[in-house]
């Protein structure tokens, strides 16, 4: 799949940008206001996945390659243990919250309630690593029916 | 009344996961019930003229404590959701895979198939 | 009482919906109909109280859309036929109304909407939570504070079985995946070409 129509190919490099942006205040903020890791990984993925649908595979995969995204999954996951094991060695509780109880931050700011605001990244990285995997994963071949009634996987590229 | 509702919701996932014969269709009801017991929680949760869970500068926290809905239920269908959707994800996957092999997506045919 | 009329007809809607998707023909349709019950979901958690809800029900329906579609676009050619059999059928019917009475009288156990556990139970530990929240976590969402503090170990299990749904999904269509890793082709039986493929490619590294 080479990609779509003009139209589509320029506003989606309008449109990617303040997707992505949006993403990581949802992620940021998590603490503050409704969002969150999760919500926040989602939209991100949404946009790999726009741009994904609107440029062809080639396209997306050099932004961010299916190994680099194995990497940042894997990465991030680690970073949520890790958080949960300094919990552990600096409080004495697995998840427990060091930095609130050690630093405690003025409430409602940015840079407040200690450890929430790293597992929030951690936890969105991983989600939209993983969604972005997946979606590479299920959109490699398509299903075309042939002529005498039987169907031929091809490749995407190849269809155009 | 709301929770009887919200259970035929549940019901009607169960009906399409027990009689169809398509994979996909199967897959759909199992999102259906996914979303019947997630409205489910969430409407247990719910406090008549609550405020959402969320604390603001100008907040009264007694008034708070008196007035919000429980977040508990919440934060456990924010992890349920996500979930749902790597669950669906395998199955499409699984879906994928059998329409590979098979050439169709009936599941008696699959049946017949097999071996 | 305005909010259980609104819950009212937005719960209808989702059944209607839900009937349409699960009775529909066409395959896109059926998905197309599941995509409206999600996002009526959506709107019913922005009346429930629930914004964190609501955000990421929108974000994980429109995912889904695309993976069902993406699944479905171009391959019902063959269209999976008709019911079970009607005396299963019937079986299944009975089953369904007593699963639905059993239900109905269990739920009259349950408090009344709009009257919570926490409101009746005093020291349930939602009531620490929203007493205690800003408290001894500083985050102004309690919903967060609960997610990533008090029950941090359900995320981690989140995050697993997250995981493992890649590695399944990887390992379910693996075949796929090494071919597309050695470039492209096109072939009859391509399981085992693609096995092939994927053998040589690990020699070259």
């Amino acid at each position: 799949m080479k990609g779509m129509t003009v139209i589509v190919k320029t506003v989606t490099r309008w449109v990617k940008v303040f997707i992505f942006l949006y993403g990581i205040y949802i992620i940021i903020t998590g603490h503050l206001a409704p969002g969150g890791g999760f919500a926040g990984g989602v939209i991100i993925a949404c946009s790999y996945i726009l741009l994904m649908l609107a440029y062809g595979r080639e396209f997306a995969l050099k932004q961010l390659s299916s190994r680099a995204a194995h990497r940042l999954d894997s990465s991030a996951a680690l970073l949520f243990l890790v958080v949960a094991l300094l919990g552990l060695g600096y409080g004495g509780i697995f998840f427990g919250n060091f930095l609130q109880a050690r630093y405690p931050g003025a409430a409602f700011k940015l840079l407040s309630s200690g450890t929430i605001p790293i597992s929030n990244i951690a936890i969105g990285i991983k989600v939209a690593a993983s969604l972005f995997l997946i979606f590479i994963i299920l959109s490699v071949l398509r299903i075309v029916p042939g002529e005498d009634g039987t169907n031929k996987m091809v490749q995407d590229e190849e269809e155009e | 009344m709301i929770y009887s509702l919200c259970f035929i919701l549940f019901i009607i996932g169960l009906y399409c996961v027990l009689t169809k014969k398509n994979m996909v269709k199967i897959v759909i009801g199992l999102v259906i019930m996914e979303y019947g017991v997630n409205l489910f929680l969430v409407l247990v949760g719910y406090r008549r003229d609550g405020v959402a869970p969320i604390m603001d500068k100008t907040t009264d926290p007694l008034e708070f404590l008196a007035t919000s809905v429980d977040p508990l239920p919440q934060a456990l269908v924010v992890t349920s959701i996500v979930i749902g959707l790597g669950v669906t994800t395998l199955a499409i996957a699984l879906c994928i895979k059998l329409y590979e092999k098979y050439g169709t997506f009936d599941i008696s045919e699959i049946r017949r198939l097999k071996g | 009482m305005g909010i259980e009329i609104y819950l009212l007809v937005l719960l209808i809607f989702i059944i209607v919906g839900a009937l349409i998707a699960v009775e529909a023909k066409n395959l896109l349709s059926a998905v197309i109909s599941l995509g409206a019950v999600g996002f009526g979901l959506s709107i019913a958690f922005l009346f429930l109280r629930a914004p964190d809800l609501a955000i990421v029900q929108i974000a994980v329906e429109v995912i889904l859309l695309i993976f069902f579609i993406r699944a479905t676009i171009g391959r019902d050619i063959i269209p999976a036929k008709g019911h079970i059999h009607w005396a299963g059928l019937v079986v299944v019917c009975l089953l369904m109304v007593a699963v639905f009475v059993f239900g109905f009288f269990a739920f009259r156990s349950l408090n009344e909407f709009g009257a919570p556990i926490i409101a009746s139970v005093q020291d349930a530990p939602s009531n620490k939570y929203l007493k205690d929240g800003l408290k001894e976590t500083g985050a102004a969402n309690i919903v967060t504070a609960v997610l990533l503090d008090y029950r941090a170990y359900d995320t981690l299990g989140e995050a697993t079985v997250l995981f493992a749904a890649i590695i399944g999904a990887l390992a379910v269509l693996r075949g796929r995946a090494a071919t597309e890793k050695t470039g492209s082709r096109r072939n009859v039986s391509r399981r085992t070409e693609s096995r092939r493929a994927g053998s040589e490619g690990r020699k070259d590294k």
